[in-house]
């Protein structure tokens, strides 16, 4: 651990009655940082973000995070910490417009009292604009969220990731059921997000981890199996016994 | 979802407000003192809708406890009356008090000798209680059928306290209020009771704005979203328990002024407020009006409760297989009640089913069409 790390995972333990979900994971992320998370079913994938996030606690080990330590801290407080997390399947409010949305995560405070008696800032509704252009939904401003494409959800949940500005965002599977194009696109956004913010991003689709070009970690059985750029780790004789095969396939 | 998102021409909105404004001042001119006191007590059952439709229709908390604040209204408003006029009883309290043998005024009588307290009590004493309940049931993350059971049960033990304290607040029996004096005027008296229908109206149409208020814009979103999907509302960094316990307690806040205009209406409050069968007939109009809608709340309760009044009269006994088969109309084929069924285009697509009225044209014919005409 150096004080450059934004989160430090140090020996996490997650027993589900007996089985173990996470077993001595150690996990550091810099500032900065894009990080893919690869692992076969599993391997504890997002029982790991579960435990960033809040919502799973460990069974043993600490979660360091600006300094901070998470563990027995409520969702609500983790994410305003600077946490935010975009879900496997799109999750966004689809009966609220893509507007709305956008405004539930840019809005800060995010106090009852600020939501009810005050209108949203100027700045917040040039953000939405902003972040409207950049994942192409301006023309959609006013349609019921769930009336989107699936490719549309998972950006505007991307979206509304980014209006949340964390300092480190977990980005689970985002580019499951989209197209080539939407993929190639999802990458060449996260790569831009990375540098300002740290990005987490765990997904299966390889073409789309080496399109991140970004440091990548291996799970497997609930524990680091390797480190290292998507070369180092497509050599590495442990990571394609478990995930990526044997080269004769 | 809801009527605010449908625009409506401004002169149409006019002309309801004024046929409504005219309606109000006329009723008690045009119906019978009677029919009129009905539906003066319908319309107060219209405000513990609106609660319901807040907490259930936008938050998705399906109370079946909504009695215990509406009872607690209706008694905040019958002790005052009652400790008001009892100067001429034994030891200047309540007559039925000595029924028990009951001398000194209970201590918590005291406070309702005050017209400015019990205006606040009202609302205060019903909205303090549900969101401490509130605030205990979501802090433990309790919700969906747990939620209902819990609310259900909580009815129960109120239900069961109020029926047994005789000497405290006359228990099973009540407390009558039309015999009572309010400006020197017995609340029963047809003067009182006109009084009495205005002040509701007047009141069904502030609640109805207040309601309105807490729905739009993000606060209202908020909710919507702790309906849908809760945990994502906490991953974005808010606390549902507090918005939880926030409306949850307005709620608790209009049933108990809906409860109070409902006993100075019918002359008594009981512990019969707060059976299992009323909690569930307010979510009954709720789901038939429509949910998440406010209007329907009101044009539920109202129109409900007067069909109640006027199948009974003519057929006694047969008013619960209609409210039953009502319920199972809407649940199956309006999930949305009548309201949104009317919102979502519902007499459009019937009658389009039926035949009566062209199809519109869908949306890849739109397209096909627009390459001929125009460039799009």
């Amino acid at each position: 651990m150096n004080n450059k790390d934004l989160l430090n995972l140090i020996n996490i333990t997650v027993s589900f009655e007996g089985f173990l979900a996470l077993n001595k994971l150690n996990l550091n992320l810099k500032k900065g940082e894009l990080r893919a998370v690869i692992g076969p079913n599993g391997a504890g994938k997002t029982t790991f973000l579960d435990v960033i996030t809040g919502k799973v606690k460990p069974t043993k080990g600490e979660v360091i995070f600006k300094g901070k330590s998470l563990v027995g801290r409520k969702e609500h407080k983790i994410a305003r910490l600077g946490i935010g997390r975009k879900f496997q399947s799109p999750r966004i409010f689809e009966n609220l417009t893509v507007k709305e949305n956008l405004e539930i995560s840019v809005t800060t405070p995010k106090s009852p009292l600020n939501l009810i008696n005050k209108n949203i800032k100027d700045e917040q509704l040039n953000e939405i604009d902003r972040l409207m252009k950049i994942v192409n939904l301006s023309q959609k401003v006013d349609s019921k969220a769930g009336s989107l494409s699936h490719g549309q959800k998972q950006w505007l949940e991307i979206a509304m990731l980014v209006g949340q500005k964390p300092d480190l965002m977990l980005v689970d599977e985002p580019v499951a059921g989209l197209t080539d194009e939407e993929t190639d696109l999802t990458a060449d956004l996260l790569k831009s997000l990375s540098g300002e913010n740290t990005v987490v991003v765990i997904d299966h689709d390889m073409e789309f981890i080496r399109r991140l070009d970004s440091n990548v970690s291996v799970l497997n059985q609930g524990t680091v199996l390797c480190e290292g750029t998507m070369e180092t780790i497509q050599k590495d004789k442990k990571v394609i016994d478990v995930y990526l095969g044997r080269p004769e396939d | 979802m809801s009527l605010s998102k449908i625009k409506f021409d401004k002169k149409i909105v006019l002309s309801f407000w004024i046929i409504l404004i005219a309606l109000i001042i006329a009723a008690p001119t045009l119906l019978p003192v009677f029919r009129l006191n009905l539906l003066g007590r319908y319309l107060s059952l219209s405000i513990v809708a609106l609660g319901v439709d807040l907490i259930w229709g936008y938050t998705g908390l399906l109370s079946l406890g909504q009695g215990i604040f509406f009872a607690l209204g209706g008694y905040c408003a019958a002790m005052y009356l009652q400790i008001t006029s009892s100067s001429e009883f034994p030891n200047n309290i309540p007559e039925f008090f000595a029924l028990y043998g009951v001398e000194k005024l209970p201590f918590f009588w005291e406070p309702f000798r005050s017209p400015v307290f019990t205006i606040f009590s009202i609302w205060i004493i019903p909205a303090l209680i549900a969101g401490l309940i509130g605030f205990l049931v979501f802090r433990n993350r309790i919700k969906g059928v747990y939620f209902s059971i819990l609310t259900q049960a909580s009815l129960l033990v109120f239900f069961n306290f109020f029926n047994g304290q005789q000497k405290l607040i006359n228990g099973t029996n009540g407390l009558k209020t039309d015999v009572t004096q309010l400006f020197g005027q017995m609340v029963g008296s047809e003067s009182m009771q006109r009084l009495f229908f205005w002040i509701t109206a007047i009141l069904v149409i502030a609640a109805w704005f207040f309601a309105k208020w807490v729905v739009k814009g993000r606060f209202g979103n908020i909710l919507i979203g702790i309906r849908d999907d809760e945990p994502r509302v906490r991953f974005t960094g808010y606390n549902p328990v507090i918005f939880k316990t926030i409306i949850f307690s307005i709620a608790g806040g209009l049933a108990g002024i809906s409860g109070a205009l409902y006993t100075v209406q019918s002359g008594i409050v009981s512990p019969q407020f707060m059976t299992v069968p009323f909690s569930i007939e307010m979510v009954i109009w709720v789901a038939v009006g429509g949910r998440g809608t406010l209007l329907g709340a009101i044009l539920g309760a109202v129109f409900i409760n007067y069909a109640k009044s006027l199948v009974s009269e003519a057929l006694p006994a047969s008013w619960m297989f209609i409210q039953g088969g009502l319920f199972i109309l809407v649940v199956t084929a309006l999930p949305e009640g009548v309201l949104g069924w009317i919102q979502g285009d519902g007499p459009r697509n019937l009658l389009q089913r039926l035949g009566l009225k062209r199809k519109i044209e869908t949306y890849p014919s739109l397209e096909v069409n627009n390459k001929e005409g125009n460039n799009e």
